[in-house]
């Protein structure tokens, strides 16, 4: 990767200026064209390296109802219950993690109430209990790489 | 939270797979939503106040970027530490989400939960060394999860309004 796109990711972390021309203002900042700039981030999104560009939502605020939670699975079953979890459009997204709580999902309703039972449907399909551990408070959130 | 009425909404539907990546993003969102560009900037000025929007920003892959340590780490505190420990450990350069959680006895006693990001286990861990540093004595215990696996992702996508319970 170019020391450009290095500086590009870095500064665009960070939040485009909210200003008529916020492309101009963020390329002047970076001591480039606003050309180049968009042009730059064009081939960063086409090659993967940024996944998104844009405005970054608190979910909450949008009116949706969001749990992480964890489940212990056994190892000779881990395929087949992530097969059931997954089956699940709530479940939006879905981590092995290495601990004896080895999966880790989000559920993403639209109401509290439909959380507790899509909860309740995991542990009828599954036969094992689940976790919940909704968000309390929030410290931050935000990804800062350093490209 | 403060509330977002109908044309937010649509904002916020049209934006979502990202802003456009043109000199004057705002005037096509208002072309397409029937709206003023200074209607527009001024809607997300407002949603970005308000908290609805975090930041308009870039949002890179960890692994094209070379991030493949990402582990969860989470802490037992004492309820009333958590809020200032939290804040300072969220202003950290390498931690992506701090968050306090409920604890679940006895299976589960962590109240904090924060996650950093390096690009192999012993940047990772001694980002850990340092999170346990600043935490010092507060921590009760502490453990950390490292991710093997992504079995689903799909983002985190508007609820649509209309649709019954």
């Amino acid at each position: 990767m170019e020391e450009i796109d290095r500086r590009i990711i870095n500064r665009l972390q960070e939040g485009l200026p909210l200003v008529e021309a916020p492309y101009a203002a963020a390329a002047k900042e970076l001591g480039i064209s606003e050309e180049e700039l968009l042009s730059r981030l064009r081939a960063l999104l086409d090659s993967g390296v940024l996944s998104r560009f844009g405005p970054m939502f608190n979910p909450e605020a949008l009116g949706g109802a969001f749990c992480l939670c964890a489940m212990a699975v056994p190892e000779e079953a881990y395929e087949e219950v992530a097969g059931m979890v997954n089956a699940f459009p709530e479940v939006a997204h879905n981590y092995r993690r290495e601990h004896r709580f080895n999966m880790w999902f989000v559920l993403a309703c639209e109401t509290p109430g439909r959380i507790a039972q899509v909860l309740r449907e995991i542990e009828e399909r599954t036969g094992l209990p689940v976790l919940d551990l909704p968000k309390e408070r929030e410290f931050y959130i935000g990804l800062r790489l350093c490209a | 939270m403060s509330r977002i009425d109908p044309i937010d909404r649509r904002l916020i539907e049209a934006t979502q797979g990202g802003l456009p990546l043109v000199p004057r993003p705002w005037e096509v969102l208002a072309g397409e939503l029937g709206l003023e560009p200074a209607e527009v900037l001024r809607r997300v000025r407002s949603l970005h106040s308000r908290g609805v929007i975090r930041r308009v920003a870039a949002v890179p892959n960890h692994y094209a970027l070379g991030y493949r340590a990402n582990a969860m780490t989470v802490w037992d505190l004492p309820d009333e530490r958590v809020a200032e420990v939290g804040e300072r450990l969220g202003a950290l350069e390498f931690v992506s989400h701090c968050y306090q959680r409920p604890r679940r006895l006895p299976e589960w006693r962590y109240n904090l939960f924060v996650m950093v990001h390096g690009r192999d286990r012993q940047e990772t861990e001694r980002q850990i060394g340092q999170l346990k540093e600043l935490i010092g004595g507060d921590a009760r215990a502490f453990d950390v999860l490292y991710s093997s696996r992504i079995l689903k992702k799909t983002g985190l996508r508007l609820a649509d309004p209309g649709r019954p319970e």
